[in-house]
């Protein structure tokens, strides 16, 4: 399964990347971090591609993506 | 379970927290320059200047050496970094609007025209955002800010400077280009600008301006932010590739001692025949 890592005492809550996510996975949760924004959470994680463009966009470089690797068919 | 690093922040980045507004595209400028610096692995011998202004902090976040310079001279510091230091050092100028295009306009003309081999990193949004959202050289006709709250004036303020049309008249810069940060696909071609200009940057004066946003000084939400920049900015500032190898304009005719204007000249002419 791919892997979004969140560090979200770095968040600021901007938004850019809910809008850059083209599944719709990330929203901002209900919680609190230390500077006092509301953080983004990610659900339906299975469904995330790993096209990363959540990380690029991120102003504040708070998101690591991380994608699986199948094993060959037949190998 | 196997798994690769699709995206990962950079180590050329530090751990210290960004100070930048919600939605600034100054953290996606940093980034990109710290990348750029880890993929071509000179984070040992590159110098950055920092300018004034909001990325006045830069030297924080970005774990190279560092000068601050003082407001719009950084181009004259990194000339004087460039010109002491080896040859295989990476001299980079990080600049706001502000800085760049308006104290700091003579430094950057005469830089550029010097050939001096650094690069320029130009960050273009349009307004003073550390200062509290004064107009700047680059505010568009009829935007308001809170020098101008009627919008700009151009009979009055002039029309915003192109710094990138403006460098290209001169004759020595060797890669001068506009890139934006309004969207993922446009920030990854920024990147490739950026690396363009550091791997020319032993040739010659290289120059990239970046679009950004001030979602707190336009008085807009960061995604509308964004929207703004690609509908008004991007019409008035192109993004475009305005030089770069193969794309140099003519030189000037050199000086030549046969063609000087004296009492000898007819025997010069004369000269000229016979060769």
């Amino acid at each position: 399964m791919n892997r979004v890592e969140i560090d979200g005492d770095r968040c600021k809550a901007c938004g850019l990347c809910i809008d850059a996510c083209n599944k719709h996975l990330l929203t901002l949760s209900s919680d609190l971090n230390a500077k006092g924004y509301h953080p983004i959470e990610i659900h339906d994680v299975e469904e995330c591609s790993a096209c990363a463009l959540c990380g690029v966009i991120c102003p504040e470089g708070s998101l690591a993506v991380y994608k699986e690797i199948k094993p060959k068919k037949g190998g | 379970m196997a798994e690769q690093v699709a995206f990962k922040r950079t180590s050329v980045l530090t751990d210290d927290y960004f100070h930048y507004c919600p939605g600034c595209t100054h953290g996606v400028a940093h980034r990109l320059v710290a990348e750029v610096i880890e993929e071509m692995g000179i984070q040992d011998r590159t110098i950055g200047v920092s300018p004034v202004g909001c990325s006045v902090l830069a030297y924080n976040y970005l774990d190279v050496d560092f000068v601050e310079a003082a407001h719009g001279r950084a181009p004259a510091v990194a000339t004087g970094i460039r010109r002491t230091l080896p040859e295989d050092r990476y001299v980079f100028t990080y600049q706001g609007d502000g800085d760049l295009a308006s104290i700091g306009m003579a430094e950057i003309i005469h830089a550029a025209n010097r050939g001096e081999k650094i690069t320029v990193i130009f960050i273009n949004n349009a307004i003073y955002g550390m200062t509290g959202g004064q107009m700047a050289p680059t505010t568009l006709p009829g935007m308001r800010t809170t020098t101008s709250p009627n919008g700009r004036d151009t009979g009055l303020c002039g029309h915003p400077i192109r710094m990138c049309e403006l460098l290209d008249t001169l004759v020595e810069p060797k890669f001068i280009a506009r890139g934006s940060l309004s969207s993922p696909k446009l920030i990854l071609k920024a990147k490739k600008l950026l690396r363009q200009a550091f791997d020319l940057q032993h040739s010659g004066f290289t120059f990239v301006e970046l679009l950004s946003t001030c979602p707190t000084g336009w008085g807009l939400t960061p995604d509308n932010s964004l929207a703004w920049l690609e509908r008004n900015m991007v019409p008035f500032f192109p993004m475009e590739v305005f030089r770069e190898p193969g794309k140099m304009p003519p030189q000037a005719t050199p000086y030549h001692p046969d063609l000087k204007v004296r009492d000898d000249a007819p025997k010069a002419e004369k000269k000229t025949e016979e060769g």
